[in-house]
């Protein structure tokens, strides 16, 4: 499997992360070492093995559905870079 | 004037119930310590005010006899626990001015036990490293390297936590292991790195790395400190939906349980290529004393140990890679300013990220992506299984596993930096053990021909903690120093 800058773009856009042309070489190169060396997965059969997804082996609670809020609407938007009239603010997203 | 330089949390515990020093007193040797020592770069924010006035609650409380289990005891807290008020950045540039409105369920337990904060020690940016070179707040020193005239590392990624207990600055801290980030640490500044079974301690208000893997826990000077601080830390919570309801004992019990007649197994698959000679003879030794109390030791297999690494370093970055998309610019943290939407998105992730967290959010974005999810994603999960069928065979046939906690002692910064498989390496020993969520300690157990250093790992099974605090004690009654 090898990363070429296509791939590298296609991966930074899905993650959503801006990068510049040096990076993209970097990442190129750091990305195939990297993916060549877990590759060696391949060899260890996996035949009838089932996914391990958590090592929790405890059956998770239901709970009442009930919405529940501890917060002010002013708490959240104190963080956030722009808010207005009570909204977080984002650029015009409807042209 | 007290000599508060070699108090434990034990010993500082029975200090102020005898009256010797006030926490106020303790609280203000830190503090000067602290100011003293900013080189090492051990705390992002300090929160001096914070901890005196914590400080006088707690003489008040010891005046009144309604003593705490850590009443009047400063720590440091990883700058990845979110504490109400306090800025939690995480390392990183991202959260670099995010001040949290809620607590996290371990600082809480902790304040509740009558504990200080000092402040918010360093980290690797999101806890993705193991040198404390990735932070945006920058590196972190061990405190050992003056033994040796270097700038040394002091492991990552809770490297502000192990470095300023290490150099005396508060007298424990939390730490938080998703890979090895609490032993490894801990073992490179000679100090009691313990991660618990993972459900032990909530997640919540603990910033995430990788959810089935982050695991809250102590770095202490002894084994009955680390006992004494996950006591504190330990809870069910309901809002952590893998927080376990396990019944909770009482880990000081570990000074009740002998180690003789267990059995204890040495897994021959840990005595890998390139496994430093100093610690390979520690190794040994710590064999040794665990025959002489009269452990039974036994060579044991973990088959699947080879294949730990790579698998961690496909199911980590995958779930890094969802937990990191709330960092948008949008809610909290950083923003860089855009014309559309996704171009601010792009902007800020970009600038906000530091090298390696974008790098392992690229890796776990293309793992999870159309086309490679069962080529790489799904085989990780299934490896996974099977290392953790390992550790089950080989607790059919045994009640602990030693083995070193790193191949190599404290590094130079800089060193293992040209390329990044290099540095994950670090976390070869400690990883699989992360990987089957099992309680594992490291200890301080000899020193290399530096004198730096050299911790031992012990394994235990699910939620046999007090085992693994027991072994711990062994070593350290037996090492001779």
């Amino acid at each position: 499997m090898s990363i070429d800058n296509s791939t590298v773009k296609k991966v930074a856009k899905l993650a959503r992360i801006e990068i510049n042309e040096e990076e993209e070489t970097t990442l190129i190169t750091e990305l195939n070492n990297i993916l060549g060396w877990v590759d060696e997965l391949k060899q260890v059969n996996t035949d009838s093995v089932e996914p391990m997804l958590s090592v929790f082996n405890e059956s998770m609670q239901m709970r009442e559905d009930k919405a529940e809020s501890n917060f002010e609407n002013s708490q959240i938007l104190d963080n956030s870079p722009e808010s207005n009239s009570g909204f977080f603010v984002v650029p015009k997203v409807v042209e | 004037m007290n000599d508060f330089e070699n108090l434990s949390i034990s010993s500082a515990i029975e200090g102020l119930a005898n009256k010797n020093f006030t926490s106020l007193e303790l609280t203000e040797f830190f503090i000067k310590k602290i100011e003293k020592n900013k080189d090492l770069n051990c705390f992002i924010t300090s929160t001096f005010d914070k901890a005196i006035e914590m400080a006088k609650i707690s003489d008040q409380k010891i005046k009144e006899n309604e003593t705490r289990p850590l009443e009047g005891i400063p720590i440091g807290m990883k700058d990845l626990f979110c504490t109400n008020g306090v800025r939690t950045t995480a390392g990183s540039k991202i959260l670099e001015n995010f001040i949290p409105f809620y607590e996290s369920t371990v600082s809480n337990n902790l304040w509740d036990s009558g504990a200080i904060m000092l402040g918010k020690t360093n980290m690797d940016e999101f806890a993705m490293g193991s040198a404390n070179t990735t932070s945006f707040f920058g590196n972190v020193k061990n405190p050992l390297g003056l033994k040796v005239n270097k700038e040394l590392v002091p492991g990552g990624s809770s490297g502000g936590s192990a470095s300023a207990v290490s150099s005396g600055l508060c007298l424990g801290s939390t730490g938080s292991d998703t890979g090895g980030s609490i032993r490894q640490p801990a073992s490179f500044c000679g100090l009691v790195g313990l991660k618990p079974t993972y459900g032990r301690c909530s997640r919540f208000g603990m910033i995430a790395f990788a959810s089935s893997l982050d695991q809250a826990g102590p770095i202490t000077k002894t084994v009955e400190d680390s006992a004494l601080m996950l006591q504190a830390m330990v809870s069910f919570d309901k809002r952590d939906s893998t927080s376990s309801r396990q019944s909770i004992p009482d880990f000081s019990d570990f000074k009740k349980l002998s180690i003789k007649g267990k059995r204890i197994g040495i897994p021959k698959e840990y005595m890998i290529d390139g496994l430093n000679s100093d610690i390979k003879k520690i190794w040994d030794s710590g064999i040794s004393w665990f025959k002489r109390e009269g452990a039974e030791i036994l060579e044991i297999s973990l088959p699947h140990t080879k294949s730990a690494l790579p698998t961690y370093y496909i199911i980590a970055p995958a779930e890094a890679s969802a937990n990191l998309a709330r960092y948008d610019g949008i809610r909290y943290g950083f923003r860089h300013n855009a014309d559309d939407l996704n171009d601010l998105y792009q902007k800020t992730r970009g600038f906000g990220f530091g090298k390696e967290v974008k790098r392992r959010l690229m890796i776990g974005t293309y793992v999870l992506s159309a086309g490679y999810y069962d080529a790489y994603y799904l085989k990780a999960l299934k490896v996974r299984k099977l290392i953790s069928q390992d550790f089950e065979d080989a607790f059919q046939k045994c009640d602990l596993i030693l083995t070193p906690t790193t191949p190599n002692v404290a590094f130079a910064i800089g060193e293992k930096q040209t390329n990044p498989i290099e540095m994950y390496l670090n976390d070869v020993l400690t990883v699989p053990a992360s990987l089957a969520g099992l309680p594992a300690i490291s200890v301080p157990s000899g020193f290399n021909s530096e004198k730096l250093p050299i911790g031992l790992q012990l394994i235990g099974k699910p939620f046999d903690e007090i085992s693994v605090l027991a072994a711990g004690a062994v070593i350290e009654e037996s090492r001779g120093f």
